[in-house]
């Protein structure tokens, strides 16, 4: 791929959550340490002013593959590259410049702001943690993000119980961008809001991208409104990439047959003479495996449609299948159907 | 199955957003929030009481010189063992010393160990817990362990032990007290502060870059005040209880300093001839506590976000 | 395409839920009428704080009362719910009325057997013997698609994922063979795809048993794929009523047709249209129509005259002056 250089580059991202086993069965001779496969080798690069949609159900690692991107967790392995720099392994005192550069904005409006503290306070702390203005210029500078993001002055003064979810989530954004990130991780900041203030949220947020040339790493289950926001797409499933594509590529041409059940099992507003429910031939069977004890194989082998003898045997790497289109899928590398 | 809606009297406000409690910072700071929290708190007359007596009790502690009629400490202001009077109200103890000037003048000795030894216990009690509960690990374990050592003891013996090394008067009784104290702060702190460490809030301000320390205490203290201002408050009772049995026991502040646990002692060779000198003060005592207990009862149903549920 | 007959299950006329608080009495539910006939399904869309979830609470009499209040009647096979004395009402719920909410593990007990809680429920209304009601929950079990039935009867409410847990509210849900079911955002918890096995049930139960059904949701894509009829509510009173095809195809209320816009689209981009401003809340209700501050065609009159819900072509109610009847 030509062009700037990639904003943030991720390699190889593992993270292992440990089970804490049952007392007694530490005991015996035969424990086997297990762990949660939150994240299995996830591969991507985020350029500057892109938008990566990063979708999948829950459990499948996406909301940890975020946090991971930001060192909020500690990943198990793999390397987290950002603005040419590797910053997986800095420790917390040299990571104050990255801090300033890549944030995040919360799914739940009502847990992500302190009830005891005044949005300007909140939207401020920003600017004095790294230094960036003091005093009346950072009052001045927390009335311009406010008044970027659709909020008057006076909510400075405001306690965010005083204010709706919409509202808050605003004052979660304008907290985000106070110091001038290049990255910010949304983390299902749409998912908690209603409709019609989802919409609000979704049209600011592509508003700030293109005012201040921001990059998304834009965390969702909801297809929707990756559809609408993404640039491109990354499907997880079960801690693992599945398929990345453009935005308009996946969802016109999903090559991966999890993505292809995900598309077909939105309802989407339809004209009211047939049912997506009514035809259960398209809809996917059974549940997700456990992430503890995985199958040796492909991990989306239980449920596919298309499953082969090869599935069980040998997990699908990510391999392009198309320019700019990457499939981890063996229909798609052993010459089988398309 | 059945999920019964309008169980709490949740007011909605003009955004038909539910209204949380106003917290102690929002409570003092802002007109609006103060009201609203100052007419739930009157709705309790008990916690209303509590707060009468106990702003009496200041007052007398305060206008002590002004409002005493006698002397407390000088001897045969009248026939001694006098019970109440019109001269005298609560009549004279076995030194002839008016019973009522002694207690308004008791009341100081009572509110300044009880609000001082409290406050002492507070600051180091609650950085203890704000501590061991924001880093955890081998910190919260050993400061876990201390605090449970000093749980331990028995307030009054500890009291008494300290006394012992230190020696008596108001100062060594205040840090006795206070060292009693310490224990109940730092665990209700810390049970609060890993509640709040793990809120998205908490998460957001690490991810903002600021510094630990700058979280602990501007952003993870003032969601644990509330349960702290509570604990004081109820407290402050038991402080004055502690103080009481110290000088019962002689070992509060030498005479002639009035106190009221004292005075009880001396009263006792004479409960069946004066039994004034000895119950006055004890109902003194009594309804201080009790309107201590009310008033931290009234404090915690109106402030205490957990109790609104 | 929904099978009606002539009389309707569930027949609600005039609902209204009040609340008495702190500044005077809230009207949470507003004047609210609708049937739904056997075999239907009838969606109740809104956002939050419409009183959609209010509604359906109200029909099963779950709201307390005082401080709420509820008039108006709910007529259910011939008798009024809201005028029932308790053991009659507690005889239809759970028998002949099921309902399902959004958590379905709020509704398990965690320290029973999930086929004992079944059982027992079960017991209350059907007059069989238990060794006869074990088979009935195990055969019920397998017909809402849950693998090993008989051997995850002995399991309890926290071994079941969600989707598995909301399976067993609705076996619990028509294990008496109900003829009204109500389901609450019964998937909102749920992963997609999961949530499809669940709509798809439901689809079925409603075709194949004839099981009338009020689903109340916030999605309108579910709806859309869900109801045969659908009831539009904002701020406590419904809007817009039509049958799902009609509503999607020409909106006639503009808050309908807002919402429509809202929606991103999964077949292109472009802004997405938005509504300005947020729902109000029931202690300060316009004066008026309650839409028409938000409204981008509203006239003055709008501010005055609350619109009633009238027919503006067969089976198609709209609450706007402005809709067009054709």
């Amino acid at each position: 791929m030509t062009g700037p250089s990639p904003l943030l580059e991720v390699e190889g991202l593992v993270k292992h959550f440990p089970v804490r086993a049952h007392p007694l069965a530490a005991l015996s001779p035969r424990a086997v340490r297990r762990v949660v496969h939150a994240v299995d080798d996830v591969s991507f690069t985020v350029d500057p002013g892109e938008t990566l949609g990063l979708v999948g159900e829950s459990g499948c690692g996406k909301t940890t593959t975020g946090r991971l991107v930001l060192r909020a967790i500690e990943p198990t392995r793999g390397r987290i590259v950002f603005e040419g720099e590797d910053i997986t392994a800095l420790p917390a005192s040299r990571l104050l410049p990255f801090r300033r550069k890549a944030q995040i904005v919360f799914q739940d409006p009502y847990s992500s702001l302190n009830p005891r503290m005044t949005v300007g306070a909140m939207v401020g702390e920003p600017l004095r943690t790294h230094r960036i203005a003091r005093g009346a210029e950072a009052a001045a500078r927390v009335r311009e993000l406010l008044d970027m993001v659709g909020l008057s002055a006076e909510y400075a003064q405001r306690y965010p119980h005083e204010l709706s979810g919409g509202q808050r989530q605003r004052v979660g954004i304008a907290r985000a961008l106070a110091a001038g990130p290049r990255l910010v991780v949304a983390d299902e900041a749409v998912s908690a809001l209603d409709v019609s203030v989802r919409a609000q949220i979704l049209n600011l947020l592509v508003d700030l991208r293109e005012r201040l040339g921001l990059a998304y790493l834009f965390v969702s289950h909801d297809l929707g409104v990756i559809r609408f926001v993404s640039h491109r797409v990354a499907v997880m499933y079960l801690g693992r990439l599945a398929e990345v594509a453009p935005a308009d590529e996946l969802f016109k041409q999903p090559l991966h047959p999890y993505t292809q059940a995900l598309l077909a099992a939105i309802p989407a507003v339809g004209d009211g003479t047939t049912s997506i429910f009514d035809n259960p031939a398209r809809l996917l069977e059974g549940e997700l495996p456990n992430p503890i004890d995985l199958p040796r194989g492909c991990r989306f082998a239980s449920r596919c449609p298309h499953r082969m003898a090869h599935c069980d045997e040998v997990e699908p790497a990510l391999r392009e299948a198309a320019p700019g289109h990457a499939v981890a899928c063996h229909l798609y590398t052993e010459g089988g159907t398309t | 199955m059945a999920r019964p809606l309008g169980a709490d009297d949740r007011p909605f406000d003009a955004d038909g957003l539910v209204v949380p409690p106003a917290g102690p910072g929002e409570a003092i700071g802002s007109g609006v929030a103060f009201a609203r929290w100052w007419r739930r708190f009157a709705r309790n007359p008990g916690a209303v009481f509590g707060l009468i007596v106990f702003l009496t009790m200041v007052a007398m502690a305060v206008f002590a010189p002004l409002i005493a009629p006698f002397d407390p400490i000088a001897q045969g202001v009248g026939k001694p063992l006098e019970g109440p009077s019109l001269a005298h109200w609560a009549g004279t103890d076995s030194f002839g010393r008016d019973i009522t000037s002694r207690i308004i003048y008791g009341a100081r000795v009572a509110l300044i160990v009880g609000i001082v030894s409290v406050f002492l216990a507070m600051v180091i009690g609650v950085t203890l817990g704000l501590i061991s509960g924001y880093y955890g690990g081998l910190v919260d374990v050993v400061i876990m362990r201390v605090m449970d050592g000093l749980f331990a003891f028995p307030i009054i013996i500890l009291a008494i032990a300290m006394m012992a090394v230190m020696g008596f008067g108001v100062r060594n009784v205040i840090i006795a007290v206070a060292v009693g104290f310490i224990a109940p702060f730092a665990r209700v702190t810390r049970g609060d502060v890993l509640a709040v460490k793990e809120e998205p809030y908490i998460e957001a301000a690490r991810l903002g870059g600021v510094r630990s320390l700058t979280i602990i205490f501007r952003h993870v203290l003032p969601n644990v005040l509330a349960p702290i201002i509570v604990q004081g408050a109820l407290r402050v009772s038991g402080a004055i209880i502690t103080e009481s049995g110290l000088s019962f026991l002689g070992l509060g502040p030498p005479p002639p300093t009035p106190a009221w646990g004292r005075m009880i002692a001396e009263g006792q060779t004479f409960i069946v001839m004066a039994p004034h000198i000895a119950t006055i003060p004890g109902i003194a005592l009594m309804v201080a506590i009790v309107a201590l207990n009310l008033l931290g009862d009234g404090l915690r149903d109106t402030l205490d976000p957990r109790m609104r549920r | 395409m929904a099978p009606t007959d002539a009389e309707p299950v569930l027949d609600v006329r005039g609902l209204t839920v009040e609340f008495s608080s702190e500044g005077g009495v809230l009207r949470a539910v507003d004047d609210v009428s609708f049937q739904v006939g056997r075999g239907e399904i009838v969606g109740l869309v809104g956002e939050s704080g419409a009183g959609k979830s209010l509604t359906s609470e109200a029909i099963l009499r779950l709201i307390r009362c005082p401080p709420g209040r509820v008039t108006g009647e709910v007529w259910f096979r011939g008798k009024n719910l809201l005028t029932l004395d308790e053991g009659a009402l507690a005889e239809i719920r759970g028998k002949d009325i099921a309902m399902i909410f959004q958590n379905p593990g709020a509704s398990l007990n965690p320290v029973f057997r999930v086929g004992d809680q079944m059982l027992e429920a079960m017991a209350v209304h059907l007059p069989e013997p238990r060794a006869a009601l074990r088979e009935r929950v195990t055969e019920i079990l397998g017909r809402v698609g849950i693998p090993s039935p008989r051997a995850r009867a002995r399991d309890y409410p926290h071994q079941f994922s969600g989707g598995m847990a909301q399976r067993v509210m609705i076996g619990m849900g028509i294990s008496c063979v109900p003829s009204l079911l109500i389901a609450d955002e019964p998937t909102t918890a749920l992963d997609v795809t999961i949530q499809a096995q669940v709509l798809a049930l439901i689809r079925r139960l409603a075709r194949e048993m004839g099981v009338a059904v009020l689903l109340v949701s916030h999605d309108l894509g579910i709806i859309s794929q869900m109801c045969h009829r659908v009831l539009v509510m904002y701020a406590g009173r419904v809007v817009e009523a039509a049958s799902v095809a009609s509503v999607f195809r020409a909106p006639a209320h503009p808050y309908t047709r807002g919402l429509i816009d809202c929606l991103p689209r999964l077949d292109g981009n472009g802004r997405l249209g938005a509504i300005a401003g947020t729902m109000p809340g029931l202690a300060a209700l316009p004066a008026g129509c309650r839409f028409h501050p938000r409204c981008p065609i509203a006239e003055p009159r709008c501010g005055v005259e609350t619109p009633a819900l009238r027919p503006l072509r067969a089976g198609h109610l709209a609450a706007c002056h402005l809709a067009e009847a054709s």
